[in-house]
């Protein structure tokens, strides 16, 4: 009992805990609806204009394609200090989880972009062309075809992205993002003071599985096959 | 005849491919009779898909013109084609229904995009849904039915903006053969009541032989043979006829010659026809034989198993009875 005692009369565990959850919450929170909010588009785009697509537009599904690789391919923790700059012209710093919610938006939207395309291209073909012959137009078709039909996996693909962007939240608190992970290295790792570091990644823990729980009922909800 | 309610002309598609352009259809004249019930058949890649594509003009055509109810779909722009091809209703064969809509809101999807009030709709859908025998299953989605539930929600669908026609590609492949019957009954049944039109798309000559009343053989992209089903089955030997009739297959390591002998019951009775096999002696034997009622004709079809030096003087035998006989082996 008096090593439970312990760890909770721990002024870290009582104050910086509790405020790096909220960090984390926030950064994750924000960057995972900023993501949502300009990666469905460009995953839209991308599965439109290629060669199969609703409007095939070559040129357009070539950029688009060769800039979302370009995030794809940059792992984070570069892709992170190279945006520096623009964090600071965007956030006017580069401190903070308002500042770590840059490179994690940056970082996230190519990924879920992706995965948004290939939910869009699991979707028949024949689904579409029969709404054509219903003399369906292509905006209808998007909405109420592609990206209706494709919900359940475009919700699952969310899922795995914020998830991603939990783990990846971690490394951006190392620069000065804040939250749990900067937490746990630098009192766990740097410090030894090992119940804070297990502190940390219980509630990690939590938030992910909270998050999969969330998206997997969601999931659940929208899928009739 | 009453003038064609499904008109093509001169219709041909080419597809430009590396290393040669595939002409998918190359110069088709196909004219169908308002109320008619037409199959169009043929091996795989003979050009159907593309024929029912051009025929919706979500493909254009190379050339030609493309006719339905008193309009030249071909000639018109897009944004014309989509409220056009709301005479149009058409039936897939994987069906294509939205898994993520109940089944009373995929049969009101052609209605929502033709812009019907709502109010109006679930009338319209209750009564849809009524006509192919699935009253109250409005509310169950798409993987609760059976295949034969599923196409029959999609006839439904097809019928929801009151079409003049119906396009149908292979409408039963992918159903077993009592279920390919209910769907085949419910289309000529709808066809018996709202007049349509309808052009079917197959490679199963038993839906032909069960609803169609004109018939088009398509090889390489061309009608190679056509005409009503009572027609097409007394043009002895010809390719429709044969595979409408078909006889058991006989054994191929068999070296004895086989003549084959077709008629139908507008020339000869069939007890006329077997009193001239039998009058050939007895060497002669019936191998194999098809006798049947189709399109309100009987006609028959047999394979002889005769002794080779025998064969020219029972062909002459056969003919001077009125019947059709070639040798086919
Ligand atoms: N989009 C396309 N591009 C190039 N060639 C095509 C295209 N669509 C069809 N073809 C070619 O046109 C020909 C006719 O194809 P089609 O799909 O119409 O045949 P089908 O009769 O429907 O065959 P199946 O019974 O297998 O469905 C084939 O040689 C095919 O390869
Ligand atoms: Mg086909």
């Amino acid at each position: 009992m008096t090593w439970w005692d312990d760890v909770l009369a721990d002024p870290v565990i009582r104050e910086k805990v509790p405020q790096a959850t909220l960090e984390t919450l926030q950064m994750v929170g924000v960057a995972s609806l900023l993501t949502l909010v300009l990666g469905l588009p460009l995953g839209v785009l991308l599965h439109t204009t290629s060669a199969g697509g609703l409007t095939p537009q070559r040129a357009v599904s070539a950029v688009t394609g060769f800039v979302v690789n370009i995030g794809r391919s940059l792992p984070f923790v570069i892709l992170m200090i190279a945006v520096l700059p623009f964090t600071r012209w965007v956030v006017g710093t580069t401190l903070g989880w308002q500042a770590a919610v840059v490179p994690l938006t940056l970082g996230a939207v190519p990924f879920f972009a992706r995965l948004v395309e290939s939910a869009l291209r699991e979707v028949s073909p024949g689904k579409v062309e029969a709404a054509r012959v219903m003399g369906s137009t292509r905006r209808k078709i998007l909405g109420s075809v592609l990206v209706r039909e494709a919900l359940p996996a475009i919700v699952a693909a969310a899922t795995v992205t914020v998830i991603a962007l939990v783990s990846f939240s971690a490394m951006a608190g190392v620069i000065g993002g804040g939250g749990l992970g900067a937490l746990a290295i630098s009192y766990g790792y740097q410090r030894f003071n090992t119940p804070v570091m297990i502190a940390c990644v219980v509630l990690i823990l939590v938030v992910v599985q909270a998050v999969q729980i969330v998206g997997d009922a969601l999931t659940r909800r929208l899928d009739h096959r | 005849m009453p003038p064609a309610h499904i008109e093509l002309a001169a219709l041909r598609k080419v597809y430009p491919a590396r290393g040669g352009d595939v002409v998918a259809l190359d110069g088709i004249d196909l004219a169908v009779a308002r109320g008619a019930i037409h199959g169009i058949v043929g091996r795989s890649g003979a050009g159907k898909s593309t024929l029912i594509r051009c025929l919706t003009v979500l493909e254009r055509p190379t050339s030609g013109t493309v006719t339905v109810d008193g309009e030249v779909l071909s000639d018109l722009s897009e944004a014309r084609l989509r409220s056009a091809r709301r005479r149009i209703g058409m039936v897939f064969q994987h069906v294509n229904l939205l898994d993520s809509r109940t089944i009373a809101a995929n049969v009101a999807y052609p209605l929502e995009v033709a812009g019907m009030p709502r109010e109006r709709r679930a009338a319209r859908v209750a009564e849809l849904l009524e006509l192919v025998g699935l009253a109250g299953r409005g509310d169950a989605y798409p993987a609760q039915l059976s295949g034969g539930q599923k196409q029959r929600v999609g006839i439904a669908r097809a019928l929801a903006t009151e079409p003049a026609v119906l396009l149908c590609d292979e409408p039963t492949s992918a159903l077993d053969s009592a279920t390919t019957r209910q769907i085949l009954g419910l289309i000529r049944d709808l066809r018996d009541r709202l007049g349509i039109t309808v052009l079917i798309i197959t490679h199963e000559m038993a839906v032909v032989r069960e609803i169609c009343d004109s018939v088009s053989l398509l090889e390489h992209g061309r009608v190679v043979e056509t005409g009503p089903v009572g027609d097409v089955v007394a043009v002895y030997g010809s390719r429709l006829a044969r595979e409408l009739i078909p006889v058991p297959e006989l054994p191929l390591d068999d070296a004895r010659s086989l003549v084959e002998v077709a008629y139908t019951t507008d020339d000869v009775a069939t007890q006329d026809v077997l009193g001239a096999v039998a009058a050939l002696g007895d060497g002669v034997e019936i191998a194999a034989g098809t006798i049947e009622t189709l399109a309100g004709r009987r006609v028959g079809r047999l394979q002889l198993d005769v002794p080779a030096g025998d064969v020219d003087a029972a062909l002459t035998r056969l003919r001077a009875a009125g019947v059709h006989a070639e040798v086919t082996r």
